[in-house]
């Protein structure tokens, strides 16, 4: 390291068990200060495990970790306290109000009252809840709910953000305010670690990702990278009928079956779509640009995961 | 087996957890001030009143004085354990609040003690509610009753430290009702209560005084609120200690491993 930054996390070998299952199997990775930082992957890949072990809240069965180069099993209360997470499950306090929830919560961080106050008020009009101040949580959507997660994980002014699965469930609208809000704190030099399964979402906020499959890390690097990387730059759809078909082989261009479509990667696809309509008369015939939908897919396959 | 009797490491954090509930308490006050008044009422008059205009005397104690400390010691009983199994499952289970409060810089095991000391508090609250019913009724002698507020205190953290222990293990809601039948209803008959434990035969007497928590905080009460003291009053309180200390530990690691994976 010598005098550069240390990394805000850094995981080496890190291995979760819970009995014979292995939810991590030893991923190693670094989160540098700054950054936002994606963990991709299907159901039970691994990512929520990860998280917890981050949070202090699930001690790692082996491997190392730091965080702000403190290890998790040591300095718990000292990690946390400058952490603000956003679990996967809404656990808001139903007892309180909105505000009551993030000055409540703000009392665990030992923040003074009269700048917890400051602050809770200061969050609601960030997250655009100050019209709900005083209303329980239990009468909010689910679309408020997050946004209040969202400003309780930041009532301690965290130096690491962790979000798993930020906006599960969410419309179109509350979606891209969540995000809209995370691109902000990211540009006040927010250090942040996400998980999700929604790509678009990943390949909207992420600096750098990876993606996990059965505890594993399977590729690491930005959204744009992995994409050229695996797939290419474009994607021709056309329609599956066995002359399509044939007339592929023949001009060995290498294709993916899903479902009724053919989908072929390609660098050009106006000269695979030329290909298609001049010798292999196919029905319907669509071309876009190659997204982290089609990595992902591709390296962690299309089988359903319960 | 060792993971179970391991001091646990608690903070001072785990009075933000108290302050937290004694919060929410204060803010529902009406609801939680009337349970234990009407309580107090319902007992002196059923019990005291009803069955004491036959009972007359026990002991050569009127009747509604001799079930007074009774009333007070069920009270610490009740409100602590319900607390502490229903109130703490629903918090830990259906509204996820021990995982929100372990994000922060609390451990599980400031939670669990807060949990703990609020569940003695509430028992302290409510005796405190019902002092002065039953000091107006003229069935409680003063100024040594008030003692019964901090016995009410421990006697709360030993039904609390009892009670966490079920929720650790209890695998849903419906099935906390078997220790509040088995144990709970039963205890608040049998120990000492409504009638001396001398007069049951001496197995059972022997069995109240080992094993019934109940019948040390109703001893100690009557001996303070009669008042008649003891050197007994010693030995009673040495068993709520030690009883106190050993379920509140294995409490606080029993949560801990059912939290903490």
């Amino acid at each position: 390291m010598g005098a550069t930054i240390p990394d805000i996390i850094e995981a080496i070998h890190l291995e979760k068990t819970f009995g014979s299952i292995k939810a991590v199997d030893g991923i190693s990775f670094a989160v540098k200060k700054g950054e936002v930082f994606g963990f991709l992957g299907p159901n039970g890949a691994g990512k929520t495990s990860t998280m917890k072990i981050i949070a202090c809240v699930s001690p790692r069965t082996s491997g190392t970790i730091r965080v702000f180069g403190m290890d998790p099993d040591i300095s718990p209360a000292e990690i946390k306290q400058r952490l603000g997470v956003v679990p996967q499950e809404t656990n808001l306090d139903p007892d309180f109000t909105c505000y009551g929830n993030l000055f409540t919560y703000s009392r665990y961080f030992d923040i003074p009252p009269d700048k917890a106050q400051k602050k809770a008020d200061e969050l609601l009009e960030f997250v655009q809840l100050s019209e709900k101040r005083d209303v329980t949580v239990e009468k909010l959507s689910g679309g408020m709910k997050r946004r209040l997660i969202l400003a309780r994980a930041l009532v301690n002014d965290p130096d690491l953000l962790i979000l798993d699965e930020p906006t599960i469930g969410l419309d179109p609208q509350a979606r891209h305010l969540i995000w809209e809000r995370l691109k902000l704190l990211q540009a006040q030099g927010n250090t942040i670690v996400l998980t999700t399964h929604y790509l678009d979402e990943a390949e909207r906020l992420c600096d750098r990702l990876v993606i996990m499959d059965n505890g594993k890390i399977l590729v690491e690097g930005s959204p744009s990278d992995l994409v050229k990387k695996y797939v290419g730059k474009e994607i021709v759809e056309v329609e599956k009928t066995a002359d399509v078909l044939s007339c592929l082989e023949r001009n060995h261009i290498s294709f993916e079956i899903t479902g009724d479509t053919v989908q072929i990667a390609t660098e050009s696809s106006r000269d695979v779509a030329r290909l298609l309509f001049d010798h292999c008369s196919p029905h319907k015939v669509l071309t876009r640009s190659a997204t982290l939908e089609d990595v992902f897919l591709k390296l962690a396959g299309r089988k359903l995961r319960e | 087996m060792q993971q179970f009797w391991s001091v646990p490491r608690i903070t001072r954090r785990a009075w933000k957890v108290w302050h937290r509930n004694i919060v929410v308490f204060f803010r529902t006050w009406k609801v939680n001030f009337f349970p234990p008044l009407i309580e107090a009422f319902l007992y002196l008059f059923a019990i005291g009143l009803g069955i004491g205009s036959y009972v007359r005397e026990i002991e050569g104690i009127p009747y509604v004085n001799f079930i007074a400390p009774a009333i007070l010691a069920i009270s610490v009983m009740n409100s602590a354990f319900f607390e502490c199994t229903y109130g703490s499952y629903v918090r830990m289970y259906y509204q996820k609040s021990f995982d929100a409060m372990i994000a922060t810089p609390l451990s599980i095991e400031d939670v669990i003690a807060g949990e703990l000391l609020w569940g003695a508090t509430r028992s302290l609250l409510y005796v405190i509610i019902m002092l002065p019913v039953l000091a107006a009724f003229g069935v409680i002698s003063l100024p040594l009753s008030l003692l019964a507020i901090p016995l009410a205190f421990l006697g709360g953290l030993m039904f609390a430290g009892i009670a966490m222990c079920f929720t650790a293990v209890t695998p849903s809601i419906d099935t906390l009702n078997y220790p509040s039948f088995l144990l709970i209803t039963p205890m608040a008959l049998f120990s000492g209560t409504f009638f001396p434990v001398t007069l049951m035969p001496v197995l059972f007497q022997y069995i109240a005084l080992a094993l019934l928590p109940l019948t040390h905080i109703v001893a100690i009460m009557r001996m303070l609120t009669l008042p008649a003291l003891s050197g007994m009053l010693v030995l009673h309180l040495v068993w709520i200690l030690i009883v106190t200390v050993i379920f509140c530990i294995i409490a606080i690691n029993l949560m801990r491993k059912r939290l903490i994976v």
